[in-house]
């Protein structure tokens, strides 16, 4: 149910909106801070994952006998080492450690744990595995052949009417839309339809997977790691261990950056494996390599997309079709590609077909709207043709077809609320819109949707006799929610920000939170905080009352203090929350606050992106001169966070423009797992990103919070190609626009011409 | 009664039919209901699937009431990065 259904989100603030400092800052920037692999225990091993030199082999045997005799060995797992599973955890437990076959280049097969890095080095090395290597397959067209080598055996695509009988690499078929397609393009006067494709991208979070594992002989165990959600790394770890929920506590670590990647397990279940077959704490920390190799990159996609619209500007009808890989497995964003496609726009006819397919390649992760900025990426990119045709303005053209309160989106249901036409406004009338371009320079505009969500949330909050408090939360913080939640205590409470100390406690301390993902935190940990301190407010007052004699419902609470609600009360001096707590052992005991639920209407998010970019026709180095962002975030509790977002995924999303690729070789192995040949940009390659924080309430949150995570990176893939076509007058069928692609185009241009 | 319509791939795991009406007054009952009417989709209901009451979208709330007018779609589960 809407969070406070009897009321209208809080319009009046004192805290939130405010800049305060954020509390993590000297930590992050002195080094105090305890990241994954910062955690050591006396006796500790280190940890190290044998992983598959093959892109698609069986594994006829490991025969780890050779290392097992190594001195400094004291443990090696294997498969073995975990029961196989044909529930909701089979796939992770097959990525977390092959079984019958290695699936993609990196797939772990087995692990040692040795006194130090260099024996568990050398005890890899003298593990043999005989592999009979398979024919394999990276690319996602070619997995849809009929010809194609069947990665998983029996797969049969889901989402097809009558089933398939046949096994095949595409998992799951979707289908979405309404209206009449052909009748729509019947009625188009310009037709656009283009074919697309994007390579993988990685999350490229500076920290490696990093945990330390230490499982004791009475079958407890504790466990530090880098994670999104260390109630997630508790519950899949303890399942695949077999251990009761209660017996793993998981701290999550300060985390160096997760943006989707860290929100399942990879090396945890490894680490506790070998930690309870050794005896002894174990410490595994991900090379470069290894991320790259082995966690979840995005999906690679082959798109098509079409669009018709009358000469006026009306989109008559769009259709597309989406075809993402996610790896060895299924479980690819297709589904959110299909849905968000179109979602900026209200129409009438419209049909979205996608496919999830597997490749062998590592199983992909949620990466900031995952799914969507592949998708936005086509569908904008033929916007921005069919706009030109139809010679309209870019944004008057997506004005004109603009999703509204009302509008029914693609997958379904009504938008409510929505912030898109303000978002567009906001661009348009902003000086950037308007400043001149030389030659060999380009303006592109793109647009984006993500959902949002909310869920599972648990939340205390802890007064202390001093009148100072404790906030615990269970959400780790990955953009700045601690100081988020702090503001919003502080809100409620009315203290001072500085009298909140927001702390993400372990799996052991709080009941069930879902991981931090989703655009989720801000909205579902906030609306708990509020709501915890409410529930401690309540109890002040209650203490508050019984010192005065009077009803409990005759005193309220106002700016930090409880009074007595009217003349009828009573005349007494308000007392402080500093004075009722510093009594609260006379008056009752500990006071605290708490809220649990499952939090819904996230409220969806809308972003327009406008982009210059220069383009050196002699390289094909593409230079990103300004950036400006216009999204709806509902209240933007701390603006600078907020901006930080925007400006976040906008980075984000001009490194996958522009830059970055997974490369993969005819052998199937990964060509470039590092940051020397996998190019993310660096501070250097981008300008000041302007950002115009829109602020359209969500009536599901208290304060009307919406997620601003993940609608930033959806935008940018479009707004830059449109930018260098605009510039240069080339468009690319696929990203990144990288110098030799962007040169070899404009010399084909050239010499085109010159033909 | 509500009418409670499903969207994307369930469709098809339910003969392709797409609207169905159901007595009920929150999720649970919506989804106990279609899984009655058409027990192919019972699995993929307790795997867990979105529910969208009047444009917002549901992952988790049995409880939520719904209104003999509310617009209900039944959407795969969904989750964010």
């Amino acid at each position: 149910m809407p969070l406070d259904a009897a009321d209208r989100p809080k319009t009046s603030f004192k805290q939130v909106g405010t800049r305060p400092l954020r509390p993590d800052g000297i930590d992050k920037v002195t080094g105090r801070a305890r990241f994954g692999a910062d955690a050591n225990a006396p006796g500790m091993l280190i940890g190290k994952i044998l992983r598959s030199p093959h892109a698609h082999a069986r594994i006829r045997k490991i025969d780890a006998s050779k290392a097992l005799a190594l001195p400094g060995v004291k443990a090696v797992v294997t498969k073995d080492d975990f029961a196989p599973r044909d529930d909701d955890l089979a796939d992770v437990l097959v990525n977390v450690m092959a079984r019958d076959k290695a699936l993609y280049h990196g797939h772990a097969v087995a692990a040692v744990a040795a006194t130090s890095v260099q024996v568990a080095r050398k005890a890899l090395a003298l593990i043999a595995v005989d592999y009979e290597v398979l024919p394999h397959v990276t690319d996602v067209d070619e997995a849809m052949k009929p010809n194609a080598p069947v990665i998983r055996d029996g797969l049969i695509t889901k989402g097809v009417d009558p089933a398939l009988t046949k096994a095949s690499n595409v998992a799951e078929r979707y289908e979405f839309g309404h209206g009449d397609v052909k009748a729509g393009f019947a009625q188009a006067e310009v037709v656009v339809e283009r074919e697309f494709k994007t390579e993988a991208t990685h999350q490229g979070y500076i920290e490696p997977h990093a945990c330390l594992a230490n499982v004791g002989s009475d079958g407890t165990g504790e466990l530090w790691v880098c994670t999104q959600g260390h109630y997630m790394v508790r519950d899949n770890c303890a399942r695949l261990l077999g251990m009761d929920l209660s017996k793993l506590r998981v701290t999550a670590s300060e985390i160096g950056g997760g943006f989707g990647g860290k929100t399942t397990v990879f090396i945890e279940p490894v680490a506790l494996a070998l930690s309870r077959k050794a005896g002894r704490p174990v410490k595994l920390v991900m090379t470069r390599d290894e991320v790259f190799l082995a966690t979840g990159p995005t999906s690679s996609t082959s798109m098509m997309v079409k669009i018709g619209a009358k000469k006026d500007g009306t989109i008559a009808a769009a259709e597309a079709l989406f075809k993402y890989q996610g790896g060895a497995f299924p479980g690819s964003p297709a589904q959110f590609g299909a849905m968000t496609a179109f979602a900026c726009y209200d129409l009438k006819n419209v049909k979205v077909i996608a496919y999830d397919v597997l490749c062998n390649r590592p199983k992909q992760a949620a990466y900031r709207a995952p799914g969507a900025p592949m998708a936005a990426f086509a569908v904008e990119s033929v916007m921005a043709e069919l706009g030109a045709k139809l010679g309209l303005d870019p944004i008057d053209f997506r004005r004109r077809n603009a999703a509204k309160q009302g509008t029914k989106a693609v997958y379904g249901p009504t938008f409510g609320p929505i912030g898109f036409v303000e978002t567009l406004d906001a661009v348009k009338n902003h000086p950037n819109y308007k400043k001149p371009l030389s030659k060999n320079q380009g303006r592109g505009i793109a647009s984006g949707f993500w959902f949002n969500f909310g869920g599972q949330t648990c939340v205390s909050l802890n007064i202390g006799t001093d009148g100072t408090v404790n906030l615990a939360l269970g959400t780790p913080d990955i953009g700045g929610s601690r100081a988020s939640m702090a503001m919003m205590a502080a809100e409620e409470l009315g203290i001072p920000y500085d009298q909140v100390r927001a702390v993400v406690t372990d799996t052991s301390s709080l009941g069930y939170n879902d991981v931090t993902d989703g655009s989720r935190v801000t909205f579902a940990a906030g609306a708990a905080t509020i709501h915890a301190a409410r529930d401690a407010v309540r109890k002040l007052c209650a203490r508050a009352a019984r010192t005065w004699g009077i009803p409990e419902d005759a005193v309220v609470w106002e700016n930090g203090h409880a009074k007595p609600a009217g003349a009828n009360a009573g005349n007494h001096k308000p007392l402080s929350l500093k004075e009722i707590s510093g009594s609260a052992g006379s008056t009752g005991g500990p006071i605290a606050g708490h809220h649990e639920f499952n939090a819904e209407n996230a409220g969806p998010s809308f972003a327009t992106h406008v982009v210059d970019v220069e383009v050196d026709p002699e390289t094909g180095r593409t230079t990103v001169l300004r950036y400006l962002i216009a999204q709806d975030a509902g209240k933007a509790v701390h603006p600078s966070y907020v901006e930080g977002q925007f400006q976040g995924g906008a980075a984000q999303g001009v490194g996958w423009a522009l830059n970055e690729e997974y490369v993969y070789g005819k052998d199937g192995r990964l060509q470039n797992a590092g940051f020397l040949d996998y190019r993310i940009p660096v501070a250097s390659d981008m300008p000041m990103i302007d950002t115009i924080i829109l602020e359209v309430p969500n009536p599901g949150h208290p304060y009307g919070v919406r997620g601003v995570g993940e609608t930033s990176i959806v935008p940018p893939l479009a707004a830059v190609a449109n930018a260098v076509s605009d510039a240069v007058g080339v468009r690319l069928s696929s990203v990144p626009y990288s110098p030799p692609k962007v040169l070899k185009a404009l010399n084909g241009r050239m010499k085109a011409a010159a033909e | 009664m509500v009418q409670v319509r499903i969207g994307g791939p369930l469709a098809s795991m339910a003969g392709g039919l797409t609207r169905f009406e159901l007595e009920a007054s929150n999720i649970r009952e919506i989804l106990t209901g279609l899984g009655e009417a058409c027990p192919r989709l019972k699995p993929v209901l307790e795997q867990g699937v979105t529910v969208a009451i009047d444009g917002e979208l549901y992952r988790n709330a049995w409880f939520q009431p719904v209104k003999p007018d509310s617009e209900i779609y039944i959407l795969p589960r969904m989750a964010g990065g």
